[in-house]
């Protein structure tokens, strides 16, 4: 079945999440990483709860372990989606 | 105590405003922060001291604790960098119920259906203010908190004074916060019936009908008196003696005999190697409920002898109700103004004398302290349910 979530979308939702975790929107690019934007494993959590709840996905422990940057996460899952 | 231990800065949140001297300042001039049956901090808006992301990350009680602390710090003259290497530095934080807004909102999710949120452990956990307060200001030695329900403030500086007393940190940051203006402890605390039905809290007054929720936090930062002399410390008063006892008997209902009180009261002063004679002053736990009331106006007269009848007592739960678990640690920070202005701050609303409550309230308005010269010396009363006792001696410096 193709992909019915574009990378866009995903994107926005991360953007607006982290937005609303307190970091500045102009920070945010696919290739800043998490560590940098003060982003630590609880803001992780939440996000994945966010993300899972907006595109109705399941985000597995293993789908995420590598995940460094904005740009990992939107390619993970709009490959989920 | 076998050491000095001198506190050095404060910071509270209160009902009656930003600022621990606002405490003071307001409740001597006659300043009633009750309204409508309840105590809010109206005056706090957590996102003026705190970021975004350190408002999300913190339950209303632990942001009040980050606000309080702030204030404290930087009264001690820490806010550039701290006087102690981190692993001398403990924080030791009270609270009777810690994130109880957090557990509610989750709850409601959760019954919805809808996902708990992950910071939900790390929000309501009782500990959370004291964990949120060393991860800020990097405090690496003993960090615990503490729950005795409405003496857990009075606690906190006390664990943290023995802390110091032992030699086991240098400097404790230490005190109370509470949040609990919630539904569900409303419901709860008015099943118990101790809450007042006529939304007044009126210590030691005759027409007395229970306590009136508060919330709010209280900081102080403890040092050991030499290290603090060292660096060249504003002192403000000395935590001269600590006691702390158990009722033993009823899990709300204080002993009417005021054992628990009287045996910590004594404890304290015992550590602090004074006499009933030497003290002038006691900010009462005082929470306008009919049972402490008598049974500490009991405690106080078999501690203090023929003394008790000669010095003031007041309650600064007649200006902001009751904090709770800040409560121990808020009125520790206002006695220490209080001595240090040489003044007993009133019991606001005492009109109607109970027979059996014969002490001097200090109804009306502020009293001068007689103290002969000598530094005054107070002992700042905190009980629990679960009828933990704790008691402060504190001496202005």
């Amino acid at each position: 079945m193709a992909s019915t979530i574009t990378k866009d979308q995903v994107e926005g939702v991360v953007t607006d999440a982290l937005v609303k975790f307190g970091t500045e929107r102009e920070l945010i690019t696919p290739e800043v990483t998490f560590e940098s934007l003060d982003i630590d494993s609880l803001d992780l959590f939440e996000l994945g709860q966010i993300i899972e709840e907006e595109f109705s996905i399941e985000l597995k422990g293993s789908d995420v372990k590598d995940i460094a940057t904005v740009g990992d996460l939107v390619h993970v899952v709009a490959a989920l989606a | 105590m076998r050491r000095e231990i001198v506190i050095t800065g404060l910071g509270a949140i209160t009902p009656l405003g930003i600022g621990a001297r606002t405490v003071h300042d307001r409740w001597s001039a006659g300043v009633c922060a009750i309204e409508d049956g309840e105590a809010v901090c109206t005056d706090f808006d957590a996102t003026d001291f705190l970021s975004a992301k350190e408002v999300r990350r913190a339950d209303r009680f632990t942001q009040l604790a980050i606000t309080a602390c702030q204030e404290a710090l930087a009264d001690a003259g820490w806010a550039g960098a701290s006087p102690y290497r981190p692993d001398e530095i403990g924080c030791i934080l009270g609270t009777g119920i810690g994130g109880i807004a957090t557990i509610e909102a989750n709850h409601a999710r959760l019954v919805d259906g809808a996902a708990v949120s992950p910071l939900a452990v790390p929000l309501m956990m009782g500990n959370a203010g004291a964990a949120a307060l060393a991860i800020r200001h990097d405090l690496r030695g003993p960090v615990y908190g503490i729950v005795s329900a409405c003496a857990a403030g009075a606690h906190a500086i006390g664990a943290a004074a023995r802390a110091i007393d032992c030699g086991e940190a240098g400097a404790v940051i230490a005190g109370g916060a509470e949040a609990a203006l919630t539904p569900l402890s409303r419901a709860a605390f008015s099943a118990l019936e101790a809450i007042s039905r006529c939304g007044v809290s009126r210590p030691f007054d005759a027409r007395r009908d229970g306590f009136v929720m508060g919330e709010g936090a209280g900081v102080l930062v403890l040092e050991d008196g030499e290290q603090a002399r060292r660096r060249g410390a504003r002192i403000l008063a000395r935590l001269r003696g600590y006691g702390a006892t158990c009722d033993a008997s009823h899990l709300t209902a204080p002993a009417p005999d005021g054992g628990g009180p009287f045996a910590a009261m004594t404890a304290a002063m015992r550590d602090a190697e004074v006499e009933p004679d030497e003290i002038d002053y006691v900010n009462a736990h005082g929470t306008s409920t009919p049972l402490n009331d008598r049974a500490e106006t009991i405690a106080i007269k078999r501690a203090l002898g023929p003394r008790a009848a000669e010095i003031p007592v007041s309650s600064t739960k007649s200006a902001i109700g009751h904090l709770l678990g800040a409560a121990g640690a808020v009125e520790a920070l206002a006695t220490v103004l209080a001595l240090r202005a040489r003044v007993a701050p009133p019991t606001l609303g005492w009109e109607v004398r109970d027979p059996e409550l014969d002490l001097d309230y200090v109804d009306g308005s502020s009293r001068p302290l007689r103290t002969n010269e000598r530094p005054p010396v107070a002992l700042s009363n905190s009980f629990g349910f679960g009828g933990h006792n704790a008691v402060l001696c504190l001496e202005a410096a």
